[in-house]
């Protein structure tokens, strides 16, 4: 409401305008840049909701501005200079591919900060955070093979990359550790948003026989040709998708990005605020489980709470040796869990997984 | 009651009144649209087309990157025109553009870490052979066969998406990445990058390109033989062909000019504002390109200013998304509006309005 005030005295007078912000710089002014726009019920809108949340917390002593759609590149670019000459204080970047344009940036802007989600790259004024989503992929995994009565999971995977390659085989190895039989049928889409491709691939697996459905891909899509073809579950990707419970959607991956965002907004305003590189997972809460419904079985849902404790307390690392990779070779000894940078790249398969990683 | 009558001639004079008739409806019912949505219409159209060039804060930055973002668009639509002046449709702009990116992307990356004053000109080259040779795909087809160019071209770019994202993950992924998708970064080796030729003022090389090709398709459709036949081909086919037009050799002109100049903006880009290869490399310049040239009346001169102004359009639509609040899908909207009302009032050119008696069938 009083920005629209603002504004439309930005309308009569430029002179006016430029008062107006320069009076408004007492609040901390913070950007968003986003890659989907905020209705995709996934990714983006998670990032939107923590937007709220920043602005529910802090009330008048922040604005926040956002631009959905941006695509990757140069024009990402040109919106987070925008942003910085528009007075921001603070711009969190939300899609792996605005890390370099977001490194510009900063180097142009040394007194804004950046926050910029699930790259690698850091600077004076540049921190970049991500979630261990392969926590929530563990607790999956373990649903999916107490679950399943034909032992064939279809996996719906978006791009050959770390993250998803991560998740598939945390999902994996939770899966086969509480049903050896289990097999894993992937089928990658090349997309992150596409319901059409999406549903495709869900029925595609479902005719080959699988009886749950994971995915790594935004919409909702499979969540309906799983409900169509009936003895199918799934599970909420990025977001809840409870609309889809209690079957075919059993429980979820959310993003909850809204502590961590609060907690960066708060050292700004304080003046604490430094770069660092963070990966939170089920225990700092950036990872959230959602509500696993009344369609699992009680024994099931108590293994699959029983992980989730153990994830969030650190007692359980879903990279536990004995390990081997795909070929063979040995990855982990007995009782050696992954190190961080190993998983940032992972760029194999488990043993026991079939198929290749397309190249 | 008003009737239209089909003019005897087009008319030169709407022709060149049209496009300024669609803005101001543009600007018209984008307002009532921005009003709608509960915004001031004059602050969001003066967000839109005066801050990016007046505001003190943005304008010393967006005053350059009009050029950044008009480039490709401008060197894209000026190819694009000649086949649509000759009935000749190429819809796959986009993926000629992508290709071109890769083409050019991956010659030189071959040549990584080496430093030598050959590889960008090398990269430019092999980025226009890419265009070239991905639309001459839609050419030999309709030549040969006879198929259909708009759909072969169209569906094409689909192709080129997939193989760009194979790429980015896969062939031309940077080895020191961590395993992450996207190529190195072109812009950051001395060797590929394509940087402002003046600092400060947007101007890279893909700029200059769309600045030389405005000209040289101006002077081949006024003084060349070649821009004749585009121009007969398209206003009387019949014509064309009882004075000696080869369709074959147009539409291999055609789509192949085209294909090399989308390749060459594709390799532009990659090298400069872009810098990687990456999944989503493409964002839209070879369709947006279609507004344009249809935007410019198909001249190379209307195409420059039709460039210049959907690039306000993205630049100012940017302003107003996050200064006023307005959703992306808004700003959508309001430039699909300057296509639509071009196309509409666009009847003004051949027929004119006419008040009269109703005519009883």
């Amino acid at each position: 409401m009083l920005r629209r005030t603002l504004l439309g005295a930005a309308a009569s007078a430029l002179a006016l305008a430029t008062g107006a912000m320069a009076q408004d710089s007492d609040k901390t002014k913070v950007g968003f840049v986003y890659v989907g726009p905020i209705g995709d019920g996934g990714w983006t809108y998670e990032h939107d909701k923590a937007r709220q949340a920043v602005e529910a917390e802090f009330g008048d002593t922040v604005e926040t501005v956002y631009q959905e759609s941006v695509p990757e590149g140069a024009d990402a670019e040109r919106v987070m200079t925008q942003m910085a000459l528009s007075g921001a204080d603070l711009i969190f970047s939300t899609s792996f591919g605005f890390m370099d344009p977001t490194m510009n940036v900063a180097a142009k802007f040394p007194d804004v900060k950046f926050e910029h989600a699930t790259g690698y790259k850091t600077a004076d004024n540049v921190s970049n955070y991500s979630a261990r989503f392969y926590e929530g992929r563990a607790v999956q995994g373990l649903i999916a093979g107490e679950m399943t009565e034909t032992n064939k999971i279809g996996y719906i995977a978006s791009f050959p990359i770390p993250e998803v390659i991560r998740g598939i085989n945390a999902a994996w190895l939770a899966a086969k550790k509480v049903n050896p039989d289990v097999e894993f049928n992937i089928v990658w889409a090349y997309t992150w948003f596409d319901p059409a491709k999406e549903a495709d691939a869900a029925k595609a697996l479902i005719e080959q026989g699988a009886d749950v459905i994971l995915q790594h891909t935004d919409s909702t899509a499979p969540q309906a040709a799983a409900a169509e073809a009936g003895n199918v579950i799934t599970f909420g990707q990025a977001s809840d998708m409870s609309e889809y419970a209690p079957k075919p959607r059993v429980s979820s991956i959310i993003d909850n990005w809204a502590p961590y965002y609060i907690d960066r907004v708060r050292a700004v305003q304080e003046g604490t605020w430094e770069s660092q590189s963070v990966w939170q997972g089920i225990g700092e809460g950036m990872v959230g489980i959602g509500e696993i419904s009344d369609a699992v079985p009680e024994d099931v849902r108590a293994d699959a709470l029983d992980l989730k404790e153990r994830l969030a307390s650190g007692e359980t690392h879903p990279f536990t040796g004995p390990i081997n990779r795909q070929d063979g070779t040995p990855w982990l000894a007995e009782g050696e869990t992954a190190d961080d940078e190993t998983l940032l790249g992972m760029d194999f398969f488990v043993e026991g997984l079939t198929g290749e990683i397309p190249n | 009651m008003i009737r239209l009558e089909k003019r005897p001639q087009p008319s030169r004079a709407w022709s060149w009144a049209t496009p300024l008739l669609a803005v101001a409806l543009t600007l018209l019912a984008g307002g009532l649209m921005f009003a709608a949505l509960g915004k001031d219409p004059v602050a969001a159209l003066r967000t839109i087309f005066l801050d990016p060039l007046f505001d003190p804060q943005f304008a010393a930055y967006s005053r350059p990157q009009l050029l950044v973002k008009a480039g490709p668009l401008i060197l894209i639509a000026v190819g694009l025109s000649l086949g649509f002046r000759a009935g000749v449709w190429n819809i796959g702009a986009e993926g000629q553009y992508i290709v071109g990116a890769l083409c050019g992307a991956g010659a030189g990356l071959a040549l990584y870490p080496l430093e030598a004053w050959w590889i960008f000109p090398m990269m430019v080259l092999a980025g226009a052979a890419g265009g070239f040779l991905w639309a001459m795909i839609p050419a030999i087809l309709r030549i040969r066969f006879n198929t259909n160019e708009i759909l072969v071209s169209l569906l094409l770019v689909y192709v080129a998406e997939n193989l760009l994202a194979s790429m980015a993950v896969g062939r031309l992924r940077n080895p020191e990445g961590g395993g992450f998708p996207g190529s190195r970064n072109l812009a950051q080796w001395s060797s590929s990058a394509n940087p402002e030729l003046i600092p400060g003022t947007g101007m890279h090389w893909g700029v200059a390109a769309a600045f030389i090709a405005v000209i040289l398709a101006y002077v081949l459709l006024q003084r060349h033989l070649m821009g004749f036949h585009i121009r007969l081909a398209g206003q009387a086919p019949r014509a064309a062909r009882f004075a000696g037009v080869r369709p074959a050799v147009l539409v291999a002109f055609c789509l192949g000019v085209s294909g090399a100049l989308a390749g060459l903006a594709g390799i532009f880009e990659v090298t400069g504002p872009s810098g990687q290869i990456s999944i989503d490399f493409n964002v839209g310049y070879g369709f947006t390109a279609i507004i344009v040239a249809f935007l410019g009346r198909l001249h190379p001169v209307g195409i420059l200013f039709a460039g210049l102004l959907l690039a306000l359009t993205y630049i100012g639509g940017e302003l107003a998304s996050f200064m006023l609040n307005i959703p992306a899908a808004a700003i959508q909207a309001f430039q699909g509006m300057l296509l639509f009302f071009l196309l509409a009032v666009d009847v003004l050119t051949n027929y004119r309005i006419r008040r009269g008696r109703t005519v009883t069938p």
